[in-house]
């Protein structure tokens, strides 16, 4: 039974019911799970800055970046590899993040939600601009290839999805090892104190640069996959809306469950299509109501209803023994 | 000859047309415990900001252990062994008694802070758990701030500033806003755990009987300046100190 409560372990077990489910599924919902993992990583960055206190109504900007990466590369010069340029996709937004976390994260509140929105929206003007990156009508994307392997149709979309899964476990195995590690302690103090935490000896700033970095390296791996797997950028990745959604779905998780963050993520991609199937006009107010209950019942997310639930199986377990 | 652990040289801050410090200097000797009296606007929170690097002085110079601390951050000085605990305990309102004392412990170990080594791992939370228990608030580890006394709280921001051996600790008004009858068990512990350490204590505080209990000299603050600095008996017996300070002569 101990084998069963190790991180490890339990990560490997939801990585072979995830895939398991994505044969299960209908095309049409592995397309969804794959789109709703992949904004599940930018939200996961922003769950990283929302636990020492930082909103960022901004990662549009990385999510872009990683996306209009994968893009040059695939159309200008000619790599298609999935490794590869999730790779590069990764690596200019950890730049791009490791440029702007030192400045951006010496402000706090309003004022740092309003500032990552701007470098955001920055982008987003700059793109619509660029010609030569497709202007507003962006670029569209080669279906990838793995590792010299060119899957079509309902095999591309399985492939994509499994890889997504992958990166999925692997980046939400890590996170909940560092929200759990010393470092993850010290964030959550820092959304409570920033004056003790200085005064115990640890920078606020160099932690804060810190998770501002990981959640830009998300941010680009989540617009990397979002990108091929939609086969199309534009500049609206950028857009305020879409740092939005990723800022929406960290609120609907919390910030006490790492997999609640996924969920929550696929549950705003279901309300998202179905509401817009059936109420094309109105699907954002389906959208807000839904939101609106959850802050109403669930003030601290999703991730606190699965804490409870987890303590009381906890509880149960001992009273039993 | 007994090392110095804090030296002060010519400190002069203002802010505005008020003067809160005004060529103050002093030599503090390691292993000390000295008290800092004074009415309420003089200027004793402001000598502590300025040693702790909270506020910049407008002109001298604050030597610790030999080196020049003047311009260096909060963050700088409490790595060097300056500690602090506050007025208003600054704890983390929304952690347990045990997690605020982990995150001290996070911070003030021989290595960095992992990015992966759990922080309530059982050597940790075994540490975090003796000096609370040296602080007598084992009991209410798990408990939130808000379900504490205001003396737990001061024991717990005293107890998260001692940890990792520090040379020095400045404590500002550790029995403010504690019930009376908690005063000196409170300095008890205080006094007791510090005492373990060996660390050189300057504390503020308004109680003469805690000033003459706990402390081997007092320095005693008026109008931005120190009008005497000696041992209890002959501080609180001065003519100044009675009429600026104590109020014992009208």
């Amino acid at each position: 039974m101990s084998f069963l409560k190790s991180l490890p372990s339990r990560s490997l077990i939801l990585f072979c019911i995830l895939v398991g489910l994505g044969f299960a599924m209908p095309t049409w919902g592995v397309f969804l799970v794959t789109i709703a993992f992949a904004k599940g990583l930018v939200a996961l960055g922003n769950v990283a800055m929302m636990r020492g206190g930082l909103v960022s109504f901004g990662q549009g900007l990385y999510y872009c970046t990683g996306a209009y990466v994968a893009g040059f590369m695939a159309i200008h010069l000619g790599f298609s590899d999935i490794f590869l340029l999730c790779l590069a996709g990764v690596f200019v937004s950890t730049i791009v993040g490791a440029i702007l976390g030192p400045i951006l994260s010496t402000y706090r509140g309003i004022f740092f939600a309003m500032l990552s929105l701007a470098v955001s929206m920055i982008l987003y003007g700059a793109l619509s601009k660029a010609t030569a990156l497709g202007s507003t009508d962006g670029l569209t994307l080669p279906g990838p290839t793995f590792l010299g392997f060119a899957p079509e149709g309902r095999a591309l979309s399985l492939h994509l999805y499994i890889f997504t899964v992958t990166l999925v476990v692997a980046a939400g195995t890590l996170m909940r090892m560092l929200f759990d590690s010393e470092r993850g302690l010290i964030t959550l103090a820092i959304k409570d104190n920033e004056l003790r935490v200085e005064y115990l000896g640890a920078s606020v700033r160099a932690t804060m640069s810190v998770n501002f970095v990981i959640a830009a390296a998300l941010g680009g791996l989540g617009g990397v996959i979002a990108g091929l797997a939609i086969g199309h950028v534009d500049p609206e990745y950028a857009y305020w809306t879409t740092s939005g959604e990723f800022v929406f779905v960290a609120i609907l998780a919390g910030h006490f469950s790492v997999g609640a963050i996924f969920i929550a993520s696929v549950i705003l991609e279901l309300v998202r299509s179905f509401s817009s199937l059936y109420f094309p006009n109105t699907w954002q107010l389906a959208l807000g109501l839904f939101l609106l209950l959850v802050i109403l019942l669930l003030p601290d997310g999703l991730g606190s209803l699965m804490k409870r639930w987890s303590r009381a199986t906890a509880a149960f377990t001992k009273k039993r023994i | 000859m007994t090392a110095v652990a804090l030296q002060v040289d010519d400190l002069h801050k203002r802010f505005d047309a008020v003067t809160a410090a005004e060529g103050i200097s002093v030599t503090v000797p390691e292993g000390v415990v000295w008290s800092l009296i004074g009415s309420n606007g003089a200027g004793k929170t402001t000598f502590v900001n300025m040693v702790t690097g909270y506020i910049k002085p407008d002109r001298g110079r604050i030597q610790f252990h030999g080196s020049d601390i003047t311009a260096l951050t909060p963050r700088e000085i409490t790595r060097l062994g300056m500690r602090r605990s506050f007025q208003i305990p600054q704890l983390c309102a929304e952690l347990t008694v045990l997690e605020n004392m982990l995150v001290s412990c996070a911070i003030n170990q021989d290595r960095k802070p992992s990015f992966w080594h759990p922080a309530t791992s059982k050597d940790d939370v075994d540490k975090a758990m003796e000096i609370l228990a040296r602080f007598r608030i084992a009991e209410s580890s798990n408990h939130r701030m808000a379900e504490l006394s205001g003396g737990a709280r001061k024991l717990l921001d005293i107890a998260m500033a001692l940890y990792g051996n520090p040379k020095v600790m400045l404590l500002d008004e550790p029995t403010s806003g504690v019930a009376a009858e908690e005063k000196f068990p409170i300095m008890d512990r205080v006094m007791e755990a510090l005492s373990k350490e060996n660390v050189t204590t300057l504390f503020v505080e308004h109680d003469m009987d805690i000033v003459t209990r706990y402390s081997d000299r007092v320095l005693a603050f008026y109008d931005g300046r120190i009008i005497a600095n000696d041992s209890p008996d002959e501080v609180l017996g001065d003519e100044d100190v009675q009429r600026y300070v104590t109020g014992t002569v009208t």
